[in-house]
C-alpha cells in the first residue's frame, strides 16, 4: 500500500508539471485576465467581449494563414508586410467615387466583391514567388519571406506614394462593422475561414500531404508526395488569408497606410505556438491557432486595462513570443 | 586494486514509459575485449551512455579501479579515461581531420591572460595519433573529403588520442568493409595487449566470436550474464539474446518464380562515379539478393530504379512495357515501391500517426467525390494491415516514433501494400531489427514473393541473402559483377564478384 502510495505520487506530479509547463503561457494569461477582471470594472463586459471577438477574428485569419508554413517547418515573415499591402490595395480599390482625395481618381466604381478577389489575386501572385523561391531554389523559408517582406514593403510604399487612404465606401466599412443579430460580421467569416482550414487540414490530401513535410520531407517524397506543389499551394494559401485579413482590418479602421500590419507575422507566429503548433514540423490544430490568439489578445486588452505604455506592450509581446517557442522546443529536448 | 578496471552495478534507467535498464551491470577486466550483446532495445547502448555520462542514471553504481565514482558528462568521462566511439557518428565535415579529432579539447598556449588554440601542437598530435591507428591522412584535410568508413576510423582515432582506459566501441564495424574491418581488429587487439578494457557492442555474431575475451548478454533491459567467448557459439548467444529457441532463422520459401516482368537495361547514373551500365531482370515471384560491399552503390541504383537520383541513360519496363520514371511518384504509379535503407532519415513521418503513415502514400485510393478523405475507409486499411503483419500498436492513432524498429518497419510496408505493386525494391530490410523480429520480416518478404510480386532485396548480410534469395546480383564499385543462383551463393563467391575493382 506505502509502496503504491510511493509510486503513485510521483508521476501524478510529474504529469502536473508537465501540464503546467506545457501550458504554461496559456494559464499565466487566463489568470492575468481573471486578475484583471477582477480588479477593474468593464473587463468582463459585453463591449469588452465584443472588441475581443473583433480583433480575434482577421488575426485568427492571418494565424491560420502561417500555421501551414510553420507545420512543414517553414514560417513566413512577409505576412504584415502583406496584410499591410492587401489593405492598401483594397483602400486604392475600394474608395468612394465622390471621395475628393482618391487616390486612382480615374477608377470606376468596384463592387466591394471585386475588390476583394482583385486583392486576393494580387496577394496570390506573391505567394506564389515566396512558394517558388522556397520550393524549387531552395532558399530557407525565412530568407526567401523576409526578402518578399522587404519587397512587398517597398511596393507598398511605391503604389501609395507613402500617402495613408481613407473615405472607404461604406459598403465597406460595412462589411467589419456590421452585424448578422448580434455576430459581427467579422466573426462569421473567420468562423468560416477557421472550418474551412480545419477540413483541408483534416480531410483533404493536401492536409495530410503538409504534416508529412512537416514531419519528414524525405521521406514524404519517398512516399510520392509532391513536396514542391504543395509547398506552393501553402505558401499561396498563406498569401490568400493574410490578403483576406489585410481586406478585414483596413474595413475595419477605415483606412489604412504602410504602416498596416507591421509586425504581425510575429504575433501570428506567436500565437501558433502558444495554440500548439509546433517550430519542429508536422504538428498543429486549426483549434490551437484559435487558443493561441484568443489568450494573445487576451493579453494585449489586460495590458490595456493595467495602463500599460504600448511602448511597454510590444516588450511584453516579444517576450512571449520567445518564451512560446522555447517552451515549445523544451517537449522535444526533453524526450531526449 | 581491483581485479576489474571498470564495473557498473544495479544500474536502472528509466525513460517516459519504459524502463530501459533494469538493475543492468558490467564488469570490465583490463586488457580485455568484451562484448555486449542483446536484441535492439535490450538497453546495451543505454547502459554504455550512462557510462559516458549522455545519460544520468536513476539507479547504480561505477565502479573504477575499484573505487567508486560519478561520472557527470562526456567531457568528465573522457578525463576519467573513458572513451566512446558512437554508432552514429557525429562528424563535422567541414573542418579538418585534426580539429574533429581535439574538437572540445583543442591543446591551447597562452599570451599572458590570452589563451589561443596551438595549431602546430593540435596538427602534430594529431598526425601521431592517425599514424598509431595506422592511418595516413593528412591531419589538416577536411574531414568531409574521407568516406564514411574513413570518418568511422578517424574517430577511433579520436578515442585513442584521449590516452583512454576504457573504450567504448558501439557497432564500430556497420559501414566499414573487410579489409578495413581488419584493420580496426588490429587497433583493437593493440589496444588491448596495452591493457585497454575494451566495451565491443556489435551485432555480427562472427566477429564477436573472433576478437572478444569475454560475452555479457542482456534482454530487455537486464542483465542476463556473462561468458568467456571461447565457451559460446551462435546458437548459444542468440537463445540467450531471444531468451527462446530459435529452432530457423529464415522461412520455408514456397515462392515460385515465373516469367521475367522487370527488366532493367543499361542503367546508367549522371554520376560517373556511380551505378553504370547496369542490366538485370527479376521474374514475377521472384526474389532477387543484391550483394556488394559499402560504396558497391546498390543504394544509389535502387533510388535511381525509383526516381529519387537522376540517370543519364537506360530502360526500365515491367511486362514488356517502358517506364518512364523521374521521381517517386512516377514510380509507385508504376507500381514500384521502395523500403529505404535508414528508416528514420527516409522512411517514417515520426510525430505523425500509424495511420497516417500507413495511408500516405495510397490517399488518392480513398477519396469521396474526389476530394474528402474516407476516413472510415483508411481505419479498415489499417486495422487490415495491423492484423496481416500482426503490428504490435496500441492503436491506429499511436505515433510511429514510439514504436520498435521492426514495427515501424512492417508500418513502412504496409503503406506500400496500400498500393498493391508489382516490384518491391527492400533496401536493408532488417537493419537495426532485432533477430525475433527479422524472422517475421523474412516471412512478410516470401509471402508476398508467392503472391506473384517481384521482390528485389538489397542486404549487406551474407546469411541473409543466401537464406532468402533466389537470385543474387553482386555489384562492384558501381557495376554489376555477376549473378548466383541462390541455392549455389555462398559466401566465397560473393565476395570473389564483390571485389572485382577495375
Amino acid at each position: 500500500m506505502v509502496q503504491a502510495q510511493v509510486k503513485g505520487s510521483p508521476i501524478t506530479s510529474k504529469s502536473v508539471k508537465n501540464f503546467l509547463s506545457n501550458n504554461a503561457i496559456i494559464i499565466l494569461i487566463v489568470l492575468l485576465a481573471l486578475v484583471v477582471g477582477i480588479s477593474t470594472d468593464n473587463f468582463f463586459s459585453v463591449n469588452n467581449f465584443r472588441n475581443l471577438v473583433v480583433n480575434v477574428s482577421p488575426r485568427f485569419i492571418i494565424a491560420c494563414g502561417v500555421s501551414g508554413c510553420l507545420i512543414t517547418k517553414g514560417t513566413d515573415l512577409s505576412a504584415g508586410r502583406m496584410v499591410g499591402l492587401s489593405a492598401c490595395l483594397s483602400a486604392m480599390l475600394l474608395q468612394s467615387v465622390d471621395y475628393s482625395a482618391r487616390m486612382l481618381p480615374w477608377l470606376p466604381d468596384i463592387p466591394v466583391i471585386g475588390g476583394l478577389i482583385i486583392v486576393l489575386l494580387i496577394c496570390a501572385i506573391f505567394g506564389a514567388i515566396s512558394g517558388c523561391v522556397i520550393a524549387f531554389l531552395k532558399v530557407p523559408p525565412f530568407i526567401a519571406t523576409l526578402g518578399m517582406q522587404t519587397i512587398v514593403y517597398g511596393l507598398c510604399s511605391v503604389i501609395t506614394n507613402n500617402q495613408p487612404m481613407g473615405g472607404y465606401k461604406q459598403s465597406y466599412t460595412n462589411v467589419a462593422n456590421g452585424s448578422f443579430f448580434v455576430i459581427p460580421y467579422l466573426a462569421l467569416i473567420a468562423l468560416a475561414v477557421g472550418i474551412f482550414m480545419w477540413f483541408l487540414y483534416n480531410k483533404t490530401r493536401h492536409g495530410k500531404y503538409m504534416y508529412a513535410i512537416g514531419g519528414n520531407e524525405s521521406a514524404a517524397q519517398v512516399a510520392g508526395v509532391n513536396v514542391s506543389a504543395t509547398l506552393i499551394r501553402i505558401y499561396v494559401l498563406a498569401a490568400v488569408m493574410y490578403a483576406l485579413g489585410g481586406f478585414l482590418l483596413g474595413a475595419k479602421a477605415g483606412g489604412a497606410s504602410t504602416a498596416t500590419g507591421f509586425g504581425y507575422e510575429l504575433e501570428a507566429i506567436a500565437a501558433c505556438t502558444i495554440g500548439g503548433v509546433s517550430t519542429n514540423g508536422g504538428v498543429g490544430r486549426v483549434s490551437g491557432v484559435l487558443v493561441g490568439v484568443l489568450v494573445f489578445e487576451t493579453l494585449k486588452i489586460c495590458l490595456q486595462f493595467l495602463g500599460v505604455d504600448p511602448a511597454y506592450t510590444f516588450i511584453v509581446q516579444g517576450l512571449v513570443i520567445i518564451v512560446a517557442v522555447a517552451l515549445d522546443l523544451r517537449k522535444y529536448l526533453a524526450k531526449k | 586494486m581491483s581485479e576489474y578496471r571498470l564495473e557498473m552495478r544495479g544500474v536502472v534507467k528509466t525513460f517516459p514509459g519504459v524502463k530501459a535498464l533494469d538493475h543492468a551491470q558490467l564488469r570490465l577486466r583490463p586488457g580485455t575485449v568484451h562484448a555486449l550483446m542483446g536484441e535492439n532495445g535490450a538497453g546495451k547502448s543505454t547502459l554504455m551512455k550512462c557510462m559516458f555520462g549522455i545519460y544520468h542514471m536513476d539507479e547504480g553504481e561505477i565502479y573504477y579501479e575499484g573505487e567508486k565514482i560519478k561520472i557527470l558528462n562526456p567531457l568528465d568521462a573522457l578525463h576519467k579515461g573513458i572513451a566512446m566511439v558512437h554508432q552514429e557518428l557525429q562528424p563535422i565535415p567541414e573542418r579538418s581531420i585534426g580539429e574533429n579529432i581535439y574538437v572540445g579539447r583543442y591543446p591551447v598556449k597562452s599570451y599572458g591572460p590570452i589563451k589561443t588554440i596551438d595549431h602546430k601542437k593540435m596538427y602534430e598530435d594529431a598526425a601521431r595519433v592517425l599514424k598509431e591507428v595506422h592511418l595516413d591522412f593528412d591531419p589538416k584535410a577536411k574531414l568531409g573529403t574521407l568516406s564514411v568508413s574513413q570518418m568511422q576510423l578517424v574517430e577511433i582515432a579520436k578515442a585513442v588520442s584521449a590516452d583512454c582506459k576504457v573504450l567504448i566501441l558501439d557497432e564500430p564495424t556497420s559501414s566499414l568493409t573487410a579489409a578495413e574491418v581488419e584493420a580496426l581488429f588490429t587497433i583493437v587487439n593493440e589496444l588491448r595487449s596495452k591493457g585497454v578494457a575494451i566495451v565491443y557492442i556489435s551485432h555480427k555474431m562472427d566477429e564477436i566470436l573472433r576478437i572478444s575475451d569475454e560475452v555479457t548478454i542482456m534482454r530487455d533491459g537486464q542483465y542476463i550474464g556473462t561468458w568467456a567467448a571461447k565457451d559460446l557459439d551462435i546458437d548459444t548467444i542468440i537463445t540467450k539474446m531471444v531468451g527462446r529457441e530459435l529452432t530457423n532463422l529464415y522461412p520455408e520459401r514456397h515462392n515460385v518464380p515465373g516469367d521475367v516482368v522487370f527488366e532493367v537495361e543499361d542503367f546508367t547514373s549522371i554520376n560517373p562515379k556511380s551505378f553504370r551500365n547496369v542490366s538485370f531482370n527479376v521474374r514475377k515471384g521472384e526474389i532477387l539478393g543484391v550483394a556488394g560491399l559499402v560504396g558497391a552503390q546498390r543504394t544509389e541504383l535502387m533510388e535511381g530504379l525509383f526516381g529519387l537520383r537522376c540517370h543519364s541513360k537506360g530502360h526500365i519496363r515491367y511486362a514488356g512495357k517502358e517506364l518512364t520514371i523521374n521521381q517517386p511518384a512516377d514510380a509507385i504509379k508504376k507500381g514500384i515501391a521502395m523500403l529505404t535503407e535508414d528508416r528514420r532519415a527516409t522512411g517514417i513521418l515520426g510525430v505523425l500517426s500509424i495511420a497516417d503513415n500507413v495511408s500516405i502514400a495510397s490517399l488518392n485510393k480513398y477519396l469521396v467525390g474526389g476530394i474528402m478523405l474516407d476516413d472510415k475507409k483508411i481505419e479498415k486499411l489499417v486495422q487490415d494491415n495491423v492484423a496481416k503483419l500482426s503490428i504490435k500498436t496500441p492503436s491506429s492513432k499511436t505515433l510511429i516514433q514510439s514504436l520498435s524498429g521492426g514495427n515501424q518497419q512492417k508500418v513502412l510496408i504496409s503503406r506500400w501494400l496500400a498500393n498493391d505493386p508489382d516490384v518491391f525494391i527492400l533496401d536493408e530490410p532488417t537493419r537495426g531489427i532485432d533477430v525475433g523480429a527479422k524472422y517475421e520480416i523474412y516471412c512478410i518478404i516470401e509471402e508476398l514473393a508467392r503472391q506473384g510480386k517481384s521482390i528485389i532485396m538489397i542486404s549487406s548480410e551474407m546469411g541473409e541473402l543466401i537464406g532468402m534469395s533466389d537470385r543474387i546480383m553482386v555489384m562492384c564499385d558501381g557495376r554489376v559483377t555477376g549473378f548466383i543462383d541462390g541455392d549455389k551463393a555462398n559466401q566465397e563467391n560473393i565476395m570473389e564478384l564483390a571485389t572485382q575493382f577495375e
